[in-house]
C-alpha cells in the first residue's frame, strides 16, 4: 500500500525527474566519465592536471574569491536584514529593501559588469565626476579588473541574496522567545547566546554555503569584467570548452567541471541540511 | 515526589495603571490588590486591555503612570528580567532548539545551576505536569497541550514570586483545555503561588479563580469571587458578560421595577422605561392557560432543561429549570412567567 503510494508520487514527479535527468544527470555522467578517460583508456591524469598547475591555481583563486565575497556578504547582509526585521512590517523601508534585494540578487553577468565599468571604471561617470570635484578613485578603478575588484562587484548581488535568504530566519524568531527568556531572568546577551544565536546559526551557515556556491559558479560577470585575465574555475572551463587550449585537453576540462560540481554540491548539501534543521524547529 | 511549596509568593498592588498606544487607552487607571497565593483572573472581551495589564506586571511593557508594588516593593521601573516572575504565553513560546527538559531547566541555567542538578529539577517539574517520559522530546514533537504543560513547568522551575498566564489554554481544543485548566488550578493551590490568569473565557475564569477582575475598555468593572461576580454583578456590562441574561422591558420607580407584572427590587435605583436584566435561572414558570407567555422550545440539557418562550408583548424569554420541574411543560403551552425576588440591574430601554 505504502509502496504503491510512493510509486504514484514518483509518477507525478516524473516530468521534473526527466528534466533533471536530461539537463543535470546526463551532463554530470558525461563529465564524470570523461574526467577519467585518456587517449589510452582509464586514467587519473586529467584529475591530476585539474588540481595542479594553472588549473590548480584556478581552484585556489576561485575558492578565495568565493570565500571572501561570501563572508563579507553574509556579515553585511545579516546586519542589513537585522535593520529590516526591526522596521515596521508595513513600513516603506521593508518594502523597498525587500523588492530591491529581489531584483539585485538576480542582477549579474554582463549588465552588472558594464554598469560597474561605466560608473567606476577609469573613465567611468562616477570616477570622472568625483575627479572634477577633487576626489581621485583611480586606484580603485584600476583594481576593478583584478580580484579585489571582482570581490566588490560580487558583493553587489551577494549581499541582496544574503538579505533575501536570512530575512525569513530573522523574522522567524518569535517575540515570545525573547519575552519568555526575559521573564525567566535572561539578559539580552544571554538571550542571544542561548536562544537567538543557536537558532540563527544553521540558517546563517546555510546562507554562507549558498553564497559560496553562488560565487563559485558565477561565470558571466567575471568573464565580462576581467576578459578572462583572472584564472577562475568557470572561466578555465569556458576556455577549454571553446577550444582555446592545446588539443587533448577536453577531458581535463571535464575533470575541472567535475571538481566544481562536487564543491558546489557539497556546499548546497550543507545548505539543505541547514534548511531542514530550521524548518523542523519552526514547524 | 518532592514537595514544592513556594515560599516566595508575594502580594501585588496595582495603583492607577494607565497605558496608551496613540489614541487608544489600552489600560485606563487600573487599581487592583492581589493577595499572596491567590489566583486572580483578568476577564474581559478581546481588546479590553488584559494582556497589556499583565505585561505591565511582568515588566514587558511600561506603564505611563501608576505603580506596581510586589511584596511591598515598588518595582514599577524594574526591568522584566529582574522581577522574579514568570510568564506563560498563549502558544509557541518554548525554545524550539531545546528539549522539554532543557526548556524547563532554562531559568536554572541562567542562575548558574549545575547541569546535573538542573536536569534533576527539570525532571521533577515535568513529573508535576505528567510529562517526565517526554523529557527529551523537542517542542515540535509535542502536542499543543503538552507544549503548554512544558511551558508551565518552565515557568514554575524558577520558583517565581508571581506566575503570569496570558490565555495559555485558548489555542487548545476543548477537551485538553478543560483538563489542563483543572491541572493548573490544582498545581497552583498546591504550590500556593500568586497567579494572574488572563482569559476572555468566562467559564474558565469562573471555574479556576479565587477572584475575578472583570475589565472593559481598559477599566476595572468589578472584582470579586466567582459567586459574587455571577450573582451580584455590579454593572450591566458584568451582568451580560458573565453567563446569559434575559432582556425584559420594565418600568422603574425608585427602588423597584415592574416587569411582566412582577415587582422586583433594583440594585441601583432608577426611573422610567428600562430594560431589566434577568438570569435564565431566575425565571419561574407556572402552568396557566391565562398566563402571559407561550412556550416555543424546550431543550433538555441533563440536570437542567432550557425552556424558551415568548411573552405576550413579543419579548423572548429563556428559563433554565431543574429538569424534574420542566417535565410538566410542553412546546406551544401557555405558562405564567414570574421572577425570583432578587435585586436586578437595568439598562436604558432599547
Ligand atoms: N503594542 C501595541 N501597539 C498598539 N496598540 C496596542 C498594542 N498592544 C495593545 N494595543 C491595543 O490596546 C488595546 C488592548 O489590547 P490588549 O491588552 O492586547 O487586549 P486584550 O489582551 O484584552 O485582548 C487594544 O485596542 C490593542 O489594539
Ligand atoms: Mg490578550
Amino acid at each position: 500500500m505504502a509502496d504503491r503510494r510512493r510509486w504514484a508520487d514518483l509518477a507525478g514527479l516524473s516530468p521534473f525527474l526527466l528534466y533533471v535527468a536530461i539537463f543535470l544527470g546526463a551532463p554530470t555522467v558525461v563529465l564524470a566519465v570523461g574526467a577519467f578517460r585518456g587517449p589510452d583508456g582509464w586514467t587519473l591524469e586529467n584529475l591530476h592536471a585539474a588540481f595542479t598547475g594553472v588549473y590548480g591555481d584556478a581552484f585556489v583563486v576561485s575558492t578565495e574569491l568565493s570565500l571572501i565575497s561570501a563572508v563579507i556578504s553574509a556579515v553585511v547582509g545579516l546586519a542589513v536584514a537585522f535593520v529590516i526585521a526591526a522596521a515596521p512590517e508595513e513600513g516603506p523601508l521593508r518594502q523597498v529593501v525587500s523588492t530591491a534585494s529581489g531584483v539585485l540578487a538576480n542582477f549579474g553577468g554582463v549588465p552588472l559588469a558594464f554598469a560597474f565599468i561605466a560608473a567606476f571604471g577609469p573613465v567611468g561617470m562616477v570616477t570622472r565626476w568625483l575627479s572634477t570635484n577633487g576626489v581621485d578613485i583611480s586606484s580603485f578603478s584600476l583594481h576593478l579588473f583584478d580580484l579585489s575588484g571582482l570581490v566588490v562587484v560580487y558583493l553587489y548581488f551577494q549581499i541582496p541574496l544574503m538579505v533575501l535568504v536570512i530575512l525569513p530566519a530573522l523574522e522567524g524568531l518569535r517575540p515570545q522567545w525573547v519575552e519568555a527568556a526575559r521573564s525567566l531572568g535572561s539578559s539580552r546577551w544571554q538571550y542571544w547566546r542561548l536562544v537567538g544565536g543557536p537558532l540563527l546559526f544553521p540558517p546563517f551557515a546555510g546562507a554562507l554555503l549558498l553564497l559560496f556556491a553562488n560565487s563559485f559558479a558565477s561565470y558571466a560577470t567575471a568573464a565580462a569584467l576581467t576578459s578572462g585575465s583572472i584564472p577562475l574555475v568557470p572561466i578555465q572551463i569556458g576556455q577549454v570548452m571553446s577550444g582555446n587550449v592545446a588539443a587533448g585537453q577536453e577531458n581535463v576540462g571535464k575533470a575541472l567541471g567535475l571538481g566544481a560540481i562536487v564543491l558546489v554540491a557539497l556546499a548546497m548539501g550543507g545548505y539543505g541540511w541547514a534548511q531542514r534543521k530550521t524548518t523542523r524547529w519552526l514547524r | 515526589m518532592t514537595v514544592l511549596i513556594n515560599e516566595k509568593a508575594a502580594s501585588i498592588s496595582l495603583t492607577g495603571i494607565t497605558r496608551s498606544y496613540g489614541a487608544v487607552r489600552a489600560v485606563d487607571g487600573l487599581d487592583l490588590e492581589i493577595a499572596s497565593g491567590e489566583l486572580i483572573s483578568l476577564l474581559g472581551p478581546s481588546g479590553c486591555g488584559k494582556t497589556t495589564a499583565l505585561r505591565i506586571i511582568a515588566g514587558l511593557e511600561q506603564t505611563d503612570s501608576g505603580t506596581v508594588v510586589v511584596g511591598g516593593k515598588d518595582i514599577t521601573r524594574t526591568p522584566a528580567n529582574k522581577r522574579d516572575m514568570s510568564m506563560v504565553f498563549q502558544s509557541y513560546s518554548l525554545f524550539p532548539h531545546l528539549s522539554a527538559a532543557d526548556n524547563v531547566a532554562f531559568g536554572l541555567r541562567l542562575r548558574g545551576v549545575k547541569p546535573a542538578v538542573r536536569r534533576r529539577r527539570a525532571i521533577e517539574l515535568l513529573e508535576l505536569v505528567s510529562l517526565d517520559h517526554h523529557a527529551d522530546r523537542y517542542p515540535s514533537e509535542l502536542s499543543g497541550g503538552q507544549q503548554q504543560r512544558v511551558a508551565l513547568a518552565r515557568a514554575l522551575a524558577v520558583e517565581p514570586k508571581v506566575l503570569l498566564l496570558d490565555e495559555p489554554l485558548s489555542a487548545l481544543d476543548a477537551k485538553v483545555r478543560i483538563q489542563l485548566r483543572d491541572e493548573i488550578r490544582t498545581l497552583q493551590r498546591r504550590l500556593g503561588i500568586t497567579t494572574v490568569f488572563v482569559t476572555h473565557d468566562q467559564e474558565e475564569a469562573l471555574s479556576m479563580s479565587d477572584r475575578i477582575a472583570v475589565m472593559s475598555n481598559g477599566r476595572l468593572e468589578q472584582c470579586g469571587s466567582p459567586a459574587e461576580i455571577y450573582s451580584r454583578p455590579a454593572t450591566p456590562f458584568v451582568a451580560e458578560f458573565i453567563g446569559s441574561m434575559n432582556h425584559v422591558p420594565g418600568i422603574a420607580d425608585g427602588a423597584t421595577v415592574t416587569v411582566s407584572g412582577s415587582r422586583l427590587p433594583l440594585s441601583v435605583p432608577g426611573s422610567g422605561a428600562v430594560t431589566v436584566l434577568i438570569r435564565p435561572e431566575a425565571v419561574r414558570l407556572t402552568d396557566d392557560p391565562n398566563g402571559n407567555t407561550t412556550i416555543t422550545t424546550i431543550s433538555f440539557r441533563g440536570p437542567v432543561t432550557r425552556v424558551i418562550g415568548r411573552l405576550d408583548d413579543g419579548t423572548p424569554i429563556t428559563a433554565d429549570l431543574p429538569s424534574v420541574q420542566a417535565a410538566s411543560f410542553a412546546e406551544g403551552g401557555r405558562v405564567h412567567v414570574t421572577y425570583a425576588e432578587e435585586p436586578v440591574l437595568t439598562k436604558a430601554a432599547d
